[in-house]
């Protein structure tokens, strides 16, 4: 199997590099999220807040991050 | 004459006015048009993060969560299932769990799927949701909706964003009269009389949007659009004169000179 696919993941509908299996928590500080601002599906299951410090996120994985915009 | 309090879903408000935090130019006019129209309750759309560009400020920086009630909605969503996906989401970011509900029928007139709001409204009562559905001003729907356990119902004036006004008050009358939970007009209103009318009709409060952050100027609209719930919520209390057909003098009939 390629490289390429076996260390990315989906993030958001596009495919993001991740070198290795990660904690959601490290995904979150690199993107510079904070953790009272977002919410976290991972393959459709939603990650708890409790949780991120003990998810990791594997090559695969779905993961979508949501935050709040403006909307009416 | 003191107003009562305006309780959803367990909560207590002051303000009758629910406001949107769309279409805003940036979020410091989002901020100071919030805090002119005095809303205490403030709806957010559910949205992916930008990943590209991660030095972005967050709303909620502009809108404490402490001092306003958020209230995500699902707008965008065309089907139950998207709907559900998006408050568990919502709630999951820890600001509650008071949604709007709106499931979408139709692109170009935004009215909402009947049959989808019920379903998706079912499933989000029984998750322990407090659900204020976006809804058709269709008495019978409001009763059902209500049947299932929403919070308030939230019939429509007019199409969002048209700014049309309300197009039926009878049957909001009929939605009022049959509600034993709040109703609160959503989406439709253009300027400040249409919103004293929901008022001065009997709803206990008016959410709107476009109305303010697409007028002129935002911040003025705000300010009036306060002033026209307050002005229409006191009128409903005071309790309006019958119409008449025929004028009834104001002055005295007697001791006319000559």
């Amino acid at each position: 199997m390629p490289d390429s696919i076996a260390t990315s993941i989906t993030l958001n509908g596009d495919p993001y590099p991740l070198s290795a299996d990660t904690p959601l928590i490290a995904l979150l500080e690199r993107l510079n999220m904070r953790r009272g601002r977002v919410a976290v599906e991972i393959n459709r299951e939603i990650v708890p807040k409790a949780n991120y410090d003990a998810t990791i996120v594997r090559a695969g994985d779905h993961v979508e991050i949501i935050n709040f915009v403006g909307g009416g | 004459m003191q107003d009562t309090s305006f309780e959803l879903g367990g909560m207590k408000f002051k303000s009758r006015l629910i406001v949107g935090t769309g279409k805003y130019r940036d979020f410091a006019e989002t901020k100071a048009a919030v805090e002119e129209s005095g809303a205490e309750i403030v709806t957010v759309a559910v949205r992916r993060v930008n990943i590209t560009d991660r030095g972005k400020e967050n709303l909620l920086d502009y809108l404490d969560p402490k001092r306003y009630q958020i209230l995500p909605n699902t707008a965008g969503c065309f089907t139950a299932d998207e709907a559900i996906r998006t408050c568990r989401l919502a709630r999951e970011v820890g600001v509650g769990e008071l949604v709007k509900l709106e499931v979408i029928g139709d692109k170009q007139t935004l009215f909402p799927d009947v049959a989808a709001t019920l379903e998706a409204a079912r499933v989000l009562v029984k998750e322990g949701f407090k659900v204020m559905p976006y809804v058709t001003d269709d008495p019978v729907t409001c009763l059902r909706l209500q049947e299932i356990g929403c919070v308030a119902v939230m019939p429509l004036a007019a199409p969002i964003g048209s700014g049309l006004g309300i197009r039926n008050p009878f049957n909001l009358a009929i939605i009022i009269e049959q509600a034993k939970v709040p109703v609160i007009v959503d989406a439709g209103v253009g300027t400040a009389s249409d919103a004293a009318e929901a008022m001065e009709l009997g709803c206990d409060g008016v959410l709107m949007n476009t109305a303010i952050a697409g007028a002129k100027d935002p911040i003025a609209m705000a300010r009036a659009m306060k002033l026209a719930v307050e002005a229409g919520r006191l009128a409903y209390r005071a309790g309006r004169i019958e119409r008449k057909l025929y004028a009834t003098a104001s002055s005295p009939l007697t001791g006319l000179i000559g």
